[in-house]
């Protein structure tokens, strides 16, 4: 194949992509340096020299707080919610490669799940938790709030996975007398594992950031989003880009470990 | 030569499954039901509730299940309800315009000036982790930026272009509709890519074959390729604008409103039947401007 000269629209266009980029990650930047603000240093630049202060200030529980209480909810739920979206959005996907009675119907559902606003959810949740008499708690209420929220991103990628796999594979499995479960441990979950890993990480990710739908429904005790939120109208000092600067590696760090894992299902798939 | 393949294999299975058999379309339901359950009891029982409590009766402390039509009265009612939905259909339109030319070229460039898929996937992924990190985060990222002693205003009062610090980059409609590309432009960039990506390049080159300029090519066989995966952008886009009260709150410090938003402040005064009369309106909004773009565009088909 030969390479064409690259045109005067594709320098254009990379410097539009470089400054798309720039704007995404510009002032996720600037929250980053901010929090090694020094002790007297405000919410904006110049740095007033530099300290881990703001760090060390988020783990003294009174001033800010309860940000491990708050942290250790968020991740547990997020991976709750992680394991059960990847469960229920596989079997959907399984569902719907036949056709049955109300399959359109279901599927409308999870697109309309996608589609009612964040804040609905949550009062209809709240309302409905209030009139039945139960207690609502980032375990239950939260985490029913973040599902219809997590699974139809699962449901359609799983849409979307099955939609290209080649049923030629399980032919080939049952002719050599692979039983049902044989054929789909064996030969399908293999081939669509890193799409599960990838439904998983947004499940815990969507989940871990999520507070619209947190915000009638967690009950007693706030989400890491929710206590974030608090902290934007009562909070004046750098400890909120510390908090932000935290929850961002941690992120990164999930993202990075997930991206990890995909690229090395795929590559031990390619060698054998 | 099929059949019999087929007829054979048949044979193998009643042969081996000894023990009893599901049919088919049971097993169907069964892997259909988790899901179910959880939309039925966590989406569609909500809204039912959402719909029956926006008839009923309240005071400052408690509801009374009634029959009233006095929830909506007030919300449709009142020219400030009014306003509000305006001001929200703005932000909306704005966000959607500014995404969708965002979005495309992000897109176009990614699907037809980057040559190898590995390097297409790499870009796509720097676009792609901002957006699975926190919004709160991402929204208050902006603050050190565009406040009054912030990154552009000291950059350009030190640099002499205006004396005083420009007022209006942050807490402004400005600073709310900035901060809304910034956290919803993928949900744009990622379905456009998607459908670029599945033109077939041969028609791209019939049509330079044929003549055309690389403008004509891009009105006359791209952008028309590419609107199911605009469409539903746009279904993602504004659904999420119409239904923020978060980023309008932090990034218009107040000063501005959104149906939500509104939502959001009565029930925190615990007027639930006036804010459910108001989702039940807004659901209708919603859902009546998705139904209209799905006449454009088949999803199941898209995916």
């Amino acid at each position: 194949m030969h390479r064409e000269k690259r045109s005067r629209e594709f320098y254009i266009l990379a410097i539009f992509f470089a400054v798309f980029v720039l704007f995404l990650y510009g002032p996720l930047s600037a929250i980053l340096i901010l929090s090694f603000q020094g002790p007297n240093g405000g919410l904006t630049f110049p740095l007033n020299g530099v300290s881990l202060r703001w760090f060390a200030n988020l783990f003294e529980t009174q001033a800010v707080g309860d940000f491990g209480g708050s942290f250790r909810r968020s991740a547990l739920l997020g991976v709750m919610v992680m394991l059960v979206t990847v469960a229920v959005s596989l079997l959907a996907g399984l569902a719907f490669r036949r056709r049955f009675i109300g399959a359109t119907a279901l599927f409308y559902l999870a697109v309309a799940s996608l589609v009612v606003p964040s804040i609905i959810v949550s009062l209809g949740i709240g309302v409905l938790f209030n009139q039945l008499g139960l207690q609502p708690a980032w375990y239950s209420s939260a985490f029913g709030a973040h599902l219809t929220w997590t699974l139809p991103f699962g449901v359609l990628i799983m849409f979307a996975v099955f939609n290209r796999f080649s049923p030629a594979y399980e032919e080939a499995a049952r002719d050599l007398g692979a039983s049902s479960w044989q054929t789909f441990s064996n030969v399908v979950l293999p081939m669509i594992a890193p799409s599960l890993i990838g439904v998983g990480l947004f499940g815990f990710t969507l989940s871990y950031d999520e507070f619209a739908r947190t915000l009638m429904t967690a009950g007693s005790f706030n989400t890491l989003p929710l206590e974030i939120y608090g902290m934007t109208t009562n909070v004046t000092t750098p400890v909120l880009y510390a908090l932000g600067t935290v929850t961002t590696v941690f992120s990164f760090l999930v993202i990075a470990g997930t991206l990890g894992l995909i690229v090395h299902l795929n590559r031990r798939r390619l060698k054998s | 030569m099929a059949t019999i393949t087929s007829s054979d294999t048949e044979t193998v299975g009643r042969i081996r499954s000894k023990g009893f058999r599901l049919p088919l379309a049971v097993i169907s339901y069964l892997q259909a039901i988790p899901l179910t359950l959880i939309l039925g009891f966590f989406l569609l029982l909500p809204i039912l509730m959402i719909a029956v409590v926006s008839f009923w009766d309240y005071d400052f402390a408690q509801m009374y299940p009634d029959f009233l039509t006095m929830n909506y009265e007030e919300t449709l009612g009142s020219w400030v309800t009014w306003k509000t939905y305006l001001n929200t259909l703005k932000f909306a339109l704005l966000v959607w315009a500014i995404t969708l030319v965002i979005g495309f070229w992000v897109a176009y460039f990614l699907a037809f000036h980057i040559r190898t898929t590995s390097m297409q996937m790499v870009l796509f992924l720097v676009c792609t982790v901002p957006f699975l990190t926190s919004n709160i985060i991402r929204m208050i990222s902006w603050i050190p930026v565009l406040g009054r002693n912030g990154l552009i205003n000291s950059g350009l009062v030190n640099s002499g272009v205006i004396s005083e610090p420009i007022e209006w980059l942050l807490y402004s409609d400005f600073a709310v509709v900035l901060a809304m590309v910034h956290l919803y432009t993928l949900f744009m960039v990622t379905p456009i890519f998607n459908t670029l990506m599945r033109i077939d390049k041969s028609l791209v080159e019939a049509a330079r074959d044929a003549g055309a300029t690389s403008w004509q090519i891009l009105t006359n066989v791209i952008i028309p390729l590419a609107k199911p995966g605009m469409a539903i952008g746009t279904i993602f886009v504004v659904t999420l604008v119409m239904a923020d009260f978060s980023t309008v709150q932090v990034m218009s410090g107040g000063q501005s409103a959104s149906v939500a938003l509104m939502m959001k402040n009565q029930m925190s005064l615990l007027q639930y039947p006036a804010a459910a009369a108001n989702a039940v309106v807004l659901l209708v909004l919603v859902l009546t401007m998705v139904a209209g773009i799905l006449r454009i565009v088949d999803i199941r088909k898209e995916l």
